[in-house]
């Protein structure tokens, strides 16, 4: 069973693991760190890998240590994510994803009327609050528009 | 306290504070505003009118405000005429504006366009509105006429008309409840105050109640705050007819009214009240249309910091 699962990702030598992804948002990690084609770095990522605590995403990304501040910003899709940085196949730093209370060009303002949805030279731009009742919401600095839900499918 | 320099975006950038020291500014401008008495305290100053979108009260009464000032008025004109139909966006257009005048006030389609336009300008920018969000100095027009015919400190209040998409009453809203009011709101339950609004009221202890007649609160409050339903709101044009009527000011209705009742009404009004209430003593909203210049009169003054 354990060799069966270390087919299915391998360890890394050197990089950054996030885990504990709410499942089904590996995609949107990547987007969210602004990983593309254009990233020469090897990834691999899981989805809906099963867990102690239900199903989860993982996304491993060799040989590259992201910033705090761009991995933070994967708190506002996944905010139990885990962050490992790996060296020499040791994990030497483990933290929880911590939520930003900014966000420049990460997410699009829902308001179609909001002038970051226009040709002008800006980038959104989000201050960021959570409550307990309503979750994480993303508060928009032009135009005041909230968006506090599907903001996943509103990554820029 | 000192404003020089300060852009004028949104009411919620103002403590009570500050909202206290623009009133008190516009009050004292009041008789120049009124032709009273004369002032150059705008003399050698341009300001830019930049307006994107139509507009005659706003528009008019900053020309006013800046010429009873002796402040010069540059206009951009139609946007048709301008660089705007070549292709340039709002952000290089506020550059050179920046450039040629001391200020310039923005009125633009897009929401938060004046909050940008802010960070591209090396003057004090006054959002004379933006999309559908922000009307500042209305609303700063509206606390100065309530504060000259009423009173502003734990306000008794009703507004009523179209309060799901109205501007101006969400932003009074905001600016009222730093004097604690009661809030009363009238509105056909398609066009109620969105839910969010009343919920951050709650939050700062303003008393809100919601009801969908005049009549039942005519007596009880000291402010009546009128706004204009669009027909375009009502996909059943017969729906629209029962709520027009339901919710119009007329001679009848205000027999049980305050004597001290006051109405506003930031115009243009249609038909939701009607002329004969006019001449009575609780029609305000020419006067309310009026104040708009020592209000503006006083943002321009403390924004080019001629007034400290």
């Amino acid at each position: 069973m354990k060799e069966k699962r270390n087919l299915k990702i391998q360890a890394i030598e050197n990089g950054t693991v996030i885990d504990h992804i709410k499942a089904g948002q590996a995609l949107n990690v990547l987007r969210i760190l602004g990983i593309s084609s254009a990233f020469r770095a090897t990834i691999s990522f899981v989805m809906n890998a099963p867990s102690a605590r239900g199903k989860k995403d993982v996304v491993k990304i060799e040989g590259k240590e992201l910033s705090v501040e761009e991995l933070n910003r994967i708190a506002l899709i996944s905010p139990k994510a885990t962050i490992n940085i790996i060296r020499d196949f040791e994990v030497v730093q483990k933290n929880n994803v911590v939520l930003p209370s900014y966000v420049e060009g990460v997410v699009r303002c829902t308001n179609s009327n909001c002038i970051s949805n226009s040709s002008e030279p800006i980038k959104s731009k989000f201050s960021v609050l959570q409550s307990e009742e309503e979750g994480v919401s993303l508060h928009c600095l032009y135009c005041e528009h909230v968006i506090s839900e599907n903001i996943a499918e509103n990554l820029l | 306290m000192s404003f020089k320099n300060r852009h004028v975006i949104s009411m919620k950038d103002f403590s009570r504070k500050e909202i206290d020291y623009v009133l008190d500014t516009a009050e004292k401008l009041e008789p120049v505003a009124r032709g009273q008495e004369r002032s150059r305290l705008l003399d050698g100053k341009i300001i830019a009118l930049l307006f994107f979108e139509p507009s005659t009260r706003t528009r008019l009464s900053f020309e006013v405000a800046a010429q009873r000032l002796g402040g010069q008025v540059l206009n951009l004109g139609s946007v048709e005429a301008s660089s705007v139909m070549k292709g340039e966006n709002l952000a290089d257009t506020i550059r050179v504006i920046s450039n040629y005048a001391d200020l310039i006030v923005l009125r633009h389609p897009l929401d938060g366009s004046a909050r940008m336009a802010a960070e591209f300008a090396s003057v004090p920018i006054i959002n004379g509105g933006d999309g559908s969000v922000h009307h500042p100095t209305q609303t700063f027009l509206d606390l100065y006429t309530i504060r000259r015919e009423s009173h502003l400190e734990g306000l008794k209040i009703a507004m009523a008309g179209d309060l799901k998409y109205g501007r101006t009453v969400h932003s009074l809203c905001h600016a009222l409840s730093l004097y604690g009011a009661e809030m009363t709101f009238v509105s056909p339950p398609e066009l109620r105050m969105p839910p969010e609004i009343v919920r951050d009221l709650q939050k700062n202890e303003i008393v809100v109640r919601e009801t969908d007649s005049l009549e039942k609160i005519i007596g009880d409050v000291e402010v009546l705050y009128m706004t204009r339903v669009q027909r375009e709101r009502f996909p059943d044009p017969e729906e629209y007819e029962k709520v027009k009527n339901r919710l119009k000011v007329t001679g009848d209705l205000l027999r049980t009214a305050d004597p001290n009742l006051k109405i506003l009404h930031p115009l243009p009004r249609v038909n939701e009240i009607s002329p004969e209430v006019d001449s009575t003593s609780h029609a305000c909203y020419f006067q309310q249309a009026f104040y708009g210049v020592p209000t503006r009169m006083a943002l321009l003054a403390l924004a080019m910091g001629v007034i400290e």
